[in-house]
């Protein structure tokens, strides 16, 4: 089509093309809302301590770069929560317990870890199909209750959020092969439970990230090759529309908020199955009755990558290039908190950044066309653009 | 007979934070929209309220006064936080939960920011207390002084006069009208001259006034004072979401199920001090679950039949009509 017209009016349609596609709208409004975010971090930083603040900045910006094999291992856990998150909300299902599912998937891999007795290469793959199974079991029960007795997942999930973690840091506690009481923490993992590391020396990077990348892709195809995702999306679109058209529901919603469990659970896998820098060591949990923060880190993702599922891998490397940018701003006396109000303004933004962005579009065509008024016949398209 | 003055004693305090919240969250759904950021609302309501009473706890102010003015700046910053999800639910008819979700993720962050820029602490510390030993005269009435006006907080007459506020204007005033035909079918009342985006902002306003409140209280009645960005209100506002749905969005039955709700919590923390319990030897952290996995099972039975509002979630466009 563009090149129909490309001869006489090359500008105005390039840009009509464009703001009428919609990966290309998603991905300007998910820049404009970034935007937006950075500038209000920038404002906080300014009244806080004026004369730090374009230094701090420049390394929230930046300061990832320097440490990209950590910005790798922590965007793994929120790539898989953003996924979990995103898969069901392309059904119309707002899994905000993505959370519960990651702390039982965490738990469910770490047992497995420390408990099971398996022949080195097989221990961290059963660890990690562990850590989806717990995943899987706290989405699936949600999913129960949704398609079944009607009750909004979104109240459902947050219980599970609060049952998965009491439920884990009582058993993790009460475990003391998995947990050290003196250092209050779980103990370090058996080596062969452990992910193999990808050798990036000074971080946690580890084949994890290469996996949720790979399950992003797949969830894509699943999404946009299947016929499973073609009655996902239908439903998401218009759900009386899609049970008259024969697509069980019920089923639907069951076995996608079990999928979306299993990739928050995978994500609690790949996040504590970790080696560190440290030879011996491995990553370690804490269980102090806090909601893992990187369940609500996935909704951001998600919500950022508008759940594409390759827009949620590049947000989630996106968050957690700024999260590991926020941690140095301590250098020139910032709190790392920072980070998570940018996060938070960002997806407000982006909540309404789509109709923002198509009215500031229509603004600057209107007045494109305006400029261009006198070469040019009047436009048809003007008023479905506005 | 102790224990059960105990129990009410100490579940009344519990139960009127969920009270007042899920009556504002009742506001806003009968409006037309779903406020899922109840908990940051409380959160940011908790907080200047903490921070207007650390301010003057040094003053000769009286404690129950204290209590009183910060529960107006409690309610007047609520008010002002739900006005970000109303811009952006109403005006620009932004997806409610997403945004609701936003402004929770938000709070927590901008208080621990704040907090550790300032006081180098995780929250607000105060160092006054509202509890009161008896209410003079009325402590006096045989069984019903003892549960209702001893051992308690100022928080809980007033929260049962705001449930009776409440109710008279839902039901009993125009306004109460008017707002419910908006979440039931918003072009009907559109269409009979009823400003829509008046009154869903009008509702979340109510909730965002009320959520305010509901966090100071929870902030005296069960932190003593205390506001921190970690635990925050501990999961309230999505426990007041819930028993706004068990109570099916009316005041008498919002009330029920916030003591039941409070009933379950109390008697989870308070497991050691009844012998019974205590002999069965069952860990405590079981009892803990015990609202959240009472929650699942009540809305398991309730929810089939659930009358939730008609448009509720649905950001309302003049020209769809």
């Amino acid at each position: 089509m563009q090149n129909k017209h490309a001869s006489n009016r090359q500008f105005k349609f390039s840009f009509h093309d464009l703001t009428h596609n919609k990966g290309f709208s998603s991905f300007s409004s998910a820049l404009m809302a970034i935007f937006l975010g950075l500038i209000f971090g920038f404002i906080v930083m300014i009244v806080a301590a004026p004369e730090n603040a374009i230094s701090g900045f420049s390394y929230v910006v930046f300061g990832g770069l320097s440490r990209i094999g950590d910005v790798f291992y922590f965007a793994t856990p929120i790539l898989m929560t953003g996924l979990a998150v995103g898969f069901a909300f392309k059904m119309g299902l707002f899994n905000i317990g993505a959370s519960g599912q990651y702390t039982m998937g965490m738990y469910f891999a770490l047992y497995v870890g420390f408990m099971w007795d398996l022949p080195a290469g097989l221990h961290w793959i059963t660890a990690i199909i562990a850590g989806m199974l717990g995943g899987m079991l706290f989405g699936l029960i949600p999913g129960i209750f949704k398609a079944l007795l009607n009750v909004n997942e979104v109240i459902t999930s947050i219980m599970f959020n609060y049952i998965g973690m009491y439920l884990v840091d009582m058993l993790i506690q009460g475990n003391a092969i998995m947990y050290s009481s003196p250092t209050s923490r779980t103990r370090y993992l058996p080596i062969d439970a452990k992910i193999p590391s990808l050798g990036i020396p000074g971080s946690n990077v580890n084949l994890g990230i290469i996996l949720a990348v790979l399950i992003g892709i797949v969830l894509y195809i699943i999404l946009q090759k299947t016929t499973f995702g073609y009655e996902l999306k239908a439903t998401g679109y218009n759900k009386h529309a899609s049970d008259y058209a024969g697509m069980r529901g019920k089923r639907n919603i069951i076995l996608t908020m079990a999928i979306a469990g299993g990739l928050a659970g995978l994500g609690g896998a790949f996040f504590i199955l970790a080696p560190t820098a440290i030879a011996g060591s491995s990553m370690t949990y804490e269980p102090i009755n806090i909601i893992a923060a990187n369940g609500f880190n996935g909704i951001a993702v998600a919500l950022l990558g508008h759940s594409h599922p390759i827009g949620i891998i590049f947000s989630s490397i996106f968050i957690s290039h700024i999260q590991r940018g926020g941690t140095l701003t301590s250098l020139v006396g910032y709190k790392p908190e920072i980070i998570d109000v940018v996060i938070a303004v960002i997806i407000y933004f982006s909540a309404f950044a789509m109709i923002m962005n198509a009215a500031l579009s229509g603004f600057i065509k209107n007045r494109l066309l305006k400029r261009n008024a006198k070469s040019k016949d009047s436009e048809p398209e003007i008023k479905e653009a506005g | 007979m102790e224990t059960v003055y105990y129990l009410v004693q100490n579940m009344l305090p519990v139960a009127i934070p969920l009270l007042l919240v899920a009556l504002g969250g009742m506001f806003s759904e009968r409006s037309g929209v779903v406020n899922i950021a109840l908990e940051g609302i409380m959160l940011f309501g908790a907080f200047f309220g903490a921070l207007f009473v650390l301010t003057v706890q040094r003053s000769s102010l009286d404690a129950q006064t204290i209590l009183i003015l910060g529960m107006l700046v409690a309610a007047f910053s609520g008010w002002i936080y739900s006005l970000l999800l109303s811009f952006a639910a109403v005006t620009m008819k932004a997806n409610q939960v997403i945004t609701g979700t936003s402004l929770n993720l938000l709070i927590p962050a901008v208080i621990l920011l704040f907090s550790k820029m300032t006081f180098n602490s995780d929250g607000i510390t105060t160092n006054i207390s509202f509890y009161i030993r008896e209410i003079p005269y009325l402590s006096k009435i045989p069984v019903l002084g003892e549960l209702f006006f001893q051992r308690t907080y100022l928080t809980v007459l007033i929260g049962f006069a705001f449930l009776i506020i409440v109710t008279i204007v839902l039901y009993k005033t125009k306004f109460g009208l008017r707002l419910r035909a908006c979440g039931e079918h918003p072009h009907a009342a559109d269409s009979v001259g009823i400003n829509v985006y008046f009154m869903r902002y009008a509702g979340v306003s109510l909730s965002g006034i009320l959520a305010g409140i509901g966090g100071f209280f929870y902030a005296v009645g069960i932190t003593d004072g205390n506001v921190s960005g970690h635990s925050g209100v501990a999961g309230f506002g999505f426990l007041a979401l819930a028993v706004m749905i068990f109570g099916q969005w009316k005041p008498m039955r919002i009330l029920f199920a916030a003591l039941f709700f409070a009933f379950l919590r109390t008697l989870a923390y308070s497991v050691s001090l009844i012998p019974f319990l205590d002999n069965l030897g069952i860990n405590q952290t079981y009892y803990k679950m015990l609202p959240y996995l009472a929650t699942m099972v009540v809305l398991g039975f309730t929810s089939k039949k659930s009358r939730a509002p008609k448009a509720e979630g649905i950001p309302y466009d003049k020209s769809q009509r």
